[in-house]
């Protein structure tokens, strides 16, 4: 059997802010194309770890490769070959969708032919070709997710990072959502994703729970209910992610 | 005594959009209601107009006895809103924006400490810091306690818990409970369905319309179709395969497993089901008959608006 490549690889993070440690020796891989579930509370120390992971961040100690590279040392080259969707909007609500896409296409020194193909051809799979220039700011929530992490491959990245993509999603543009991101696990592209919502946590292949800096626990869904004897992911979670605050 | 209110066609536009279409509901008193729907349902403008915060372009509202457009004075002393966004401020501490609050509303922290207490206590061991360093949980918990200070009558919460984790959301529930215990009437959104479970009432919400409004016992009893619940080892096909089965009405990745709605007898469901997926290589193929929950009936609901 062939090795499954790691694409990310995390040993031993640790970040503090002063005398609090946000990540307390984080150690963990995700492969190659799998959708990787990065779920914990509110201050459980996601968002600064993936910070790290991409680029934005310095760890206080550590050592994380992505993509394989060094990303310590070398964070801007990481930040060719990740995507990145954050939990604020990060698109233009006063541009059209045509011209985010240009923007964003050009800001990974994408060539004008080839922004324009990938436009049309996101835009088309999206059945949004007769928004293209309509502002941002006109467009529902769920769409302009869904156009967002379209930008976010634009450059064809081999990881993207989601950070809460679907927080405040209509039932159904939440599962159209998710379509969208199998198809990309299945072309290959890595997936790494963080949501509040549990059902979606039985859609990744792995997960990792943290809590007060740590992870808590790591496995696919399925083992990790059998080993908690939950139900559903809502029970694991509930079980695991003690209230932390303070 | 507690407050119920009524709401009459009222409608808003913002130029081109139309963000409440005739709605019309009522709300008993010490109800504990809540508002479930997507961003873009009309939740926020419907609280921002029983808050006399916005005016409608037409309809009545009334909140008790006062008229929203009259009595505005009124109502806002009767009422706690806690806004969608957190607008508390940053740079003052827990305790001095408790305080402020009282002051506004002439009273005191320590003259409606009981009321509070509840809530407070839990962020209290904090309160010398400034609230723009709190967690989401803790401004939450910061901004339920500010609009309790004033000993409201009604308590209109948008939204607050989006963005918070499973555990916080079931300790902000918890709490919400025990504020209507004390007699205190709660209007709440919310775009998380299982939610809705925990309300007394809700309405079903989507592009300024209500789709439905009962008890969530009612709503789910009032579900058209049966739905059998289907696991195997691939997942992904298996939404595809479900989906041009005779029969299937419509069928939605669930967590672990699929839900596809039907109108047939399920016993004879699930056959054609395991017929039809028999030679496709599917391993550990599971068929379940499920009951429904909220988010089943929304999302059958919302299809058929769609239809419409």
């Amino acid at each position: 059997m062939t090795q499954v490549e790691r694409i990310i690889e995390v040993e031993n993070l640790v970040k503090k802010f002063g005398d609090f440690v946000a990540n307390d020796h984080l150690t963990f891989h995700v492969n190659k194309g799998e959708i990787f579930g990065f779920l914990g509370a509110n201050g459980a120390g996601k968002t600064t770890a993936i910070k790290i992971l991409t680029g934005l961040s310095h760890p206080t100690s550590g050592k994380v490769t992505v993509a394989g590279i060094d990303v310590s040392h070398y964070p801007e080259k990481v930040k060719k070959r990740i995507g990145y969707m954050s939990q604020a909007f990060s698109m233009y609500n006063d541009m059209t969708v045509k011209e985010n896409f240009r923007f964003y296409g050009g800001v990974y020194g994408l060539s004008a032919k080839v922004i324009r193909e990938r436009t049309d051809y996101y835009l088309k799979k999206l059945n949004m070709e007769s928004y293209k220039d309509m502002l941002l700011k006109n467009i529902p929530l769920g769409w302009k997710q869904k156009l967002a992490f379209s930008v976010a491959n634009l450059h064809e990245p081999d990881i993207v990072f989601l950070d809460e993509p679907t927080g405040g999603v209509d039932p159904i543009t939440r599962r159209q959502f998710w379509e969208l991101i199998y198809e990309a696990s299945n072309k290959g592209t890595t997936v790494f994703v963080t949501t509040h919502y549990m059902d979606e946590a039985e859609y990744c292949n792995r997960i990792c729970i943290m809590s007060e800096g740590e992870i808590k626990a790591m496995d696919t869904p399925a083992a990790m209910k059998k080993s908690y004897g939950a139900q559903n992911m809502n029970e694991v979670f509930l079980k695991i992610a003690r209230n932390v605050e303070g | 005594m507690s407050i119920g209110i009524q709401i009459e066609n009222i409608r808003k536009s913002y130029s081109d959009v139309e963000a409440l279409k005739d709605i019309s509901l009522e709300v008993k008193p010490n109800e504990l209601f809540g508002f479930i729907g997507p961003d873009g349902a009309g939740k926020t403008t419907l609280f921002r107009i029983l808050t006399s915060l916005i005016l409608p372009d037409s309809g009545k509202a009334h909140v008790g006895d006062f008229d929203v457009l009259k009595d505005y004075k009124k109502i806002r002393q009767i009422t706690g809103y806690m806004p969608g966004r957190f607008s508390l401020y940053f740079d003052l501490t827990v305790e001095e924006n408790l305080r402020f609050y009282a002051k506004l509303f002439n009273t005191s922290l320590e003259e409606n400490y009981d009321l509070i207490e509840d809530v407070y206590k839990q962020i209290e061991p904090f309160k010398k810091r400034r609230a723009g360093a709190l967690s989401g949980g803790m401004k939450q918990k910061l901004a339920l306690s500010c609009a309790l200070i004033h000993r409201p009558q009604l308590l209109i919460l948008d939204e607050p818990t989006t963005g918070v984790d499973a555990v916080s959301r079931k300790e902000f529930w918890d709490l919400l409970k025990k504020m209507q215990q004390k007699g205190i009437t709660i209007l709440v959104s919310t775009p998380y369905m299982d939610e809705a479970a925990i309300c007394d009432r809700v309405a079903l919400m989507q592009t300024g319309s209500i789709l439905t409004i009962d008890s969530p016992e009612n709503i789910v009893e009032h579900f058209q179709w049966k739905i059998l619940s289907v696991k195997s080892n691939q997942m992904y096909p298996l939404l595809k395969d479900l989906g041009e089965i005779e029969g299937a009405e419509q069928v939605y990745r669930f967590g672990e497993s699929i839900h596809l709605f039907t109108q047939n007898d399920t016993g004879r469901m699930k056959e054609n089901i395991l017929t039809s997926l028999s030679g496709k290589g599917y391993q550990n193929l599971d068929v379940e008959v499920q009951k429904p929950v909220i988010e089943d009936c929304f999302l059958a609901l919302m299809d058929k608006s769609e239809e419409a």
